[in-house]
């Protein structure tokens, strides 16, 4: 293949990227995927993995999660599960009040409705899902669907599949520019790599995450892609403690109740390392990298309230990421008719993970002209009002 | 040890509001001018020197008494196996002069974990553990003097019970009067493992050997040795003559290439390398021996400068350290650093440096300006310490050649159990192209120990894999610890909240993650 | 309380300890070499660096797992415990 010219050139070599250059490179297209970094070096590095469905809202967006599930599972059965540690560890979401209770019992009635295994569970169950929980649980909901990869690995799986398939991959290429034919159309792109000034292709998709705004501006574009910072904290080894994904339905029964400036609701899992993860917290500080102990003493605290015996174990790291975030918090899935050739794939905020499989099987269709699996009509680039920089 | 400040309740902040004169400086609740953190020789130069241009002080340290490693000892002990005992003797003298006048708070077993720069006010909290409970202490200008430990390369059976790093046989011997064994191979590379391979052949142990992978004779005719360097070659001259009087061969290129033994050491595989460090081909052979004491010269200490968001290099003896100006102040402001985390060399260039940094932390918290002669008369044995220190690292440079002594399931990292070719994979076939990806792929470096003792192999195998040289990028990588130290979630949900700000408004986020 | 001389055990085993040193410092006085295995591969640890760094010559001492026996001071009693893996199998579930 002519180095310098593809059917398809992705920008990002994050989950997103690898997903469409996967779905992309084994429908039989020459894909070229470039990236200014590493594989996986943005938000894809800085996860906890989750493949979701319980968090999702109604929707389009769970309508996009339940096809990633599917298509996940696939994946794990094409690969196995060790190429990226999948586990289908389920979901627990834990309430401790009647009034979250009772929330909870109507959204996995709308949930069951809509397609999600959900079901109700009492204090006793709860417990006998995760022994080590707080005494004072109400009850809960079990979502046996959700699932965890870990990130890096999936990444590098599927960009490794890609490259069986006859994908390039181009790291610490920064895109510079877009090439634009004479009607306008994108037409490939323009890079920082000396051996390679011009990747020319008649689709370019830009899967540049929490940079995709910038990506987008590049081409004069308004695509209102932002930063969430979000830190994980990383416990010690332990044995299995924690069986499930757990988190707390506060954020349930609570929607709009609060408008400090950091966020934080309680995720707990185990990882196949051993260690413990406890997320997750919400900020918008742009892409300001310092550590915030205020963020670690908020999470520790929730994580030992849950999990009492979290007091004496100790922290090992933390790490954060910039999560990538719409105004609406849907992601963009769609071409983008103000640049024709361009075709978003972004803003999955805290999902991008789970939601990747069904974003390249999407981009896919939508390259090769097939009728797409799910409406794009919600994701579609130009729903923000906005249209040039 | 004194109990200024207020004494630790969990998470406490001391106030910035507190007192000022010296004579309630030992009682109340107050923000140290200068903090030094570590109290080996730079931290101990540091707090004396700084307390003497008129600040309060606070020098905080792991250890339960001072002198670092390098003065590591039990109570009471004589500093008969010490070097430059006097000089310690002297230091603590003023350190305690120092506490009994108030200007200096000494809190030992402080294991600092974090420090943050306090957003408004120009100081900085320094976040200490305590008996494993959380203690926080303000200052306005921070010393960082955290050191080194010895610098690790694997090789096949060094995580069996009876390998020490060179290090440990030394602080068990000189801290705790205990032999790590009794048939003993030394090995690695550097000037430390002359006084250590003499040490253990005096207290009794059979020396089988010392093992010396450079070819530090080359250094005697180095052009920067000055006469102070001189010195220091007498010195190990001293070292060189015991091992003769103990009978101990001292072999320049070459190297323990394998430790034997199913659950413990029983023996050494010994060869002869080249100038790069590769086996010459017919020269191993094997020793009978119970113990090995390795080292490759040392790794500086630097997750606090790296926390704080120094400005790091790559120093000529390929360690990662922070990058200090004539007043060993670093990019960041109000942060110093002397001794090994600004560069290896020793503990001569570690008291100067440090004695630098108390005097200019100081000027820069009184708004005095420091003594021109203390700083014209230590500013030329620094300027000796340093030139001594380039021909060290010129002489003992790492040789790319001990890549060859490993095998594929050659441990890397200890505490994850990674070994080579699990890292090898990660640049092969899952695409990683530095040493931070790596480790996120293979695990090596996320451990208990956060690759303090793989990460300079594990960013050296991943650079060589990837075809190139190792940067100051690879191994900051590896050396970004934004928690220096285990800390139990209680003491974390323990640490005091931030005084209330007026909210800004933007919405509720949906998702949990 | 150097120069005093007391006991520690080491899983039951009296072990004996010079005032002033550290568990590890003891154990390898007593000619012991290791005292955990490791959590993946079940291999016998013991003292490497011996200045707290490596987190390889951990211990449960008193109950609490991991702890480096080379920075902890021996305590007259102390119940000093081989640890495997993670020391925490008693949160297992």
């Amino acid at each position: 293949m002519n180095s310098t010219t593809a059917d398809a050139v992705i920008v990002g070599a994050g989950i997103i990227g690898a997903s469409c250059a996967y779905a992309l490179a084994s429908a039989g297209l020459r894909v070229a995927v470039v990236d200014r970094g590493g594989i996986a070096a943005g938000a894809s590095s800085a996860c906890e993995g989750n493949l979701l469905v319980s968090d999702k809202e109604l929707g389009p967006e769970l309508e996009l999660a339940l096809l990633s599930s599917r298509l996940w599972l696939g994946l794990r059965d094409d690969l196995g599960e060790a190429a990226f540690e999948y586990e289908e560890k389920g979901g627990v979401v834990v309430a401790r009040s009647g009034a979250t209770m009772e929330g909870l019992a109507r959204l996995t009635a709308r949930q069951r409705a809509a397609g999600v295994d959900a079901t109700v569970v009492d204090a006793d169950g709860l417990r006998e899902l995760e022994p080590n929980l707080a005494r004072d649980v109400t009850g809960g909901a079990w979502y046996p669907q959700d699932a965890q990869v870990q990130p890096m690995l999936a990444t590098a799986s599927l960009l490794r599949l890609a490259r069986a398939a006859g994908a390039t991959l181009h790291l610490g290429a920064a895109v510079t520019g877009f090439l634009r034919a004479p009607d306008g159309r994108v037409s490939g792109v323009r890079t920082s790599a000396p051996d390679l000034p011009e990747l020319s292709a008649p689709w370019v998709i830009n899967a540049a995450g929490t940079w995709a705004g910038e990506v987008a501006a590049l081409g004069g574009l308004v695509l209102p892609v932002l930063p969430r910072r979000g830190f994980i904290l990383v416990t010690e080894p332990l044995p299995r403690v924690v069986r499930h994904k757990v988190y707390t339905a506060e954020y349930v029964a609570n929607v709009a109740s609060s408008d400090s400036g950091l966020e934080t609701s309680l995720v707990i899992e185990g990882t196949r390392g051993g260690t413990v993860l406890i997320g997750a917290s919400r900020e918008r500080v742009g892409f300001d990298r310092s550590m915030s102990l205020e963020v670690v003493r908020r999470l520790a605290t929730q994580a030992v309230d849950l999990f009492p015996f979290l007091a004496e174990v100790s922290l090992l790291r933390t790490y954060l990421g910039f999560r990538p975030y719409c105004p609406d918090h849907l992601p963009v899935i769609g071409e983008d008719p103000r640049a024709p050739g361009l075709v978003h794939a972004c803003g999955h905020e805290g999902a991008g993970i789970g939601l990747s499989a069904a974003t390249g099987r999407l981009v896919g269709q939508l390259v090769q002209g097939l009728p797409t699996d799910v409406d794009l009509a919600p994701f579609r680039p130009d729903r923000f009002g906005v249209t040039a920089a | 040890m004194t109990t200024w400040p207020s004494e630790g309740t969990a998470g406490a902040p001391e106030s910035v509001a507190g007192a000022t004169a010296s004579a309630a400086f030992g009682r109340e609740p107050a923000t140290c001018d200068v903090a030094v953190i570590g109290a080996g020789p730079a931290g101990l130069a540091a707090a004396v020197a700084a307390a003497a241009g008129g600040v309060r002080v606070a020098l905080i340290d792991a250890g339960p008494r001072p002198g670092g490693q390098y003065w590591r000892h039990r109570p009471g002990a004589d500093g008969a196996r010490h070097r430059g005992w006097p000089t310690y003797v002297r230091l603590r003298a003023s350190l305690e002069a120092g506490v009994a006048a108030g200007t200096i708070a000494h809190l030992a077993g402080h294991s600092v974990w974090h420090v943050e720069r306090d957003a408004d006010e120009g100081t900085f909290t320094i976040h200490a553990l305590v008996d494993g409970g959380g203690r926080t202490i303000r200052a306005r200008t921070l010393v960082v003097a955290t050191g080194a430990y010895d610098r690790q390369l694997p090789f096949p059976g060094w995580t069996l019970p009876g390998v020490f790093t060179a290090g440990a046989a030394q602080a068990m011997l000189k801290g705790q009067g205990v032999l790590v064994g009794r048939r003993i191979a030394v090995a690695g590379s550097g000037p430390f493992l002359l006084p250590v391979a003499a040490a253990l052949a005096e207290a009794g142990a059979t020396v089988v050997g010392a093992f010396e992978a450079g070819r530090p004779t080359a250094f005697a005719k180095h052009p920067l040795t000055t006469l102070r360097a001189g010195a220091k070659l007498l010195e190990g001259a001293g070292y060189l003559r015991v091992l003769r009087r103990h009978g101990v061969p001292y072999r320049m290129r070459s190297a323990v290439i394998e430790a034997l033994g199913e659950d413990g050491v029983t023996g050494v595989r010994v060869a002869g390398l080249d100038a790069a460090w590769n086996v010459v081909p017919g020269s191993e052979r094997t020793i009978e021996c119970d113990t090995v004491a390795v080292g490759w010269g040392f790794t500086p200490q630097t997750e606090i400068p790296l926390q704080l968001g120094c400005e790091m290099t790559l120093d000529r003896d390929g360690s990662l350290v922070v990058r200090v100006d004539d007043d060993q102040r670093t990019s960041a402001p109000g942060v110093y650093v002397a001794g090994e985390a600004c560069g290896v060399g020793g503990a001569e260039l570690a008291l100067a440096e440090g004695e630098i940094a108390g005097l200019r932390a100081a000027a820069a918290a009184s708004g005095r300006e420091a003594d021109p002669r203390a700083l014209k008369a230590v500013g030329s044995r620094r300027a000796h310490g340093r030139a001594f220190a380039a021909a060290l690292h010129e002489a003992f440079a790492v040789g790319p050649g001990w890549r060859t002594w490993l095998r594929d399931d050659t441990i890397v990292c200890r505490c994850e159990e990674v070994a080579v070719d699990a890292i090898h994979g990660a640049v092969d076939d899952l695409g990683a192209t530095d040493p931070r990806t790596a480790k996120l792929f293979a695990r090596a470096g996320m451990g208990l120990c956060q690759g303090r003792v793989c990460g300079y192999a594990s960013a050296g195998l991943v650079a060589a894999r990837c075809g190139r040289d190792m940067t100051a990028a690879d191994l900051a990588g590896m050396s970004s610890r934004p928690i220096a130290q285990p800390v139990p979630l209680s003491v974390l949900a323990a640490l005091t909240p931030p005084s209330p700000t007026p909210a800004t408004s933007h919405r509720q986020p949906r998702r949990p993650t | 309380m150097t120069g005093e001389r007391f006991e520690i055990r080491l899983d039951g085993e009296a072990v004996g300890v010079e005032g002033g040193q550290t568990v590890a410092a003891a154990l390898i006085s007593s000619g012991r070499r290791s005292w955990r295995r490791t959590q993946r591969t079940g291999r016998p640890r013991g003292v490497f660096c011996g200045i707290g760094v490596c987190f390889d010559c951990l211990a449960t001492i008193n109950g609490v797992p991991n702890q480096r026996a080379c920075l902890t001071e021996a305590r007259p009693g102390d119940l000093v415990t081989t640890q495997e893996g993670a020391g925490h199998d008693d949160l297992a579930v």
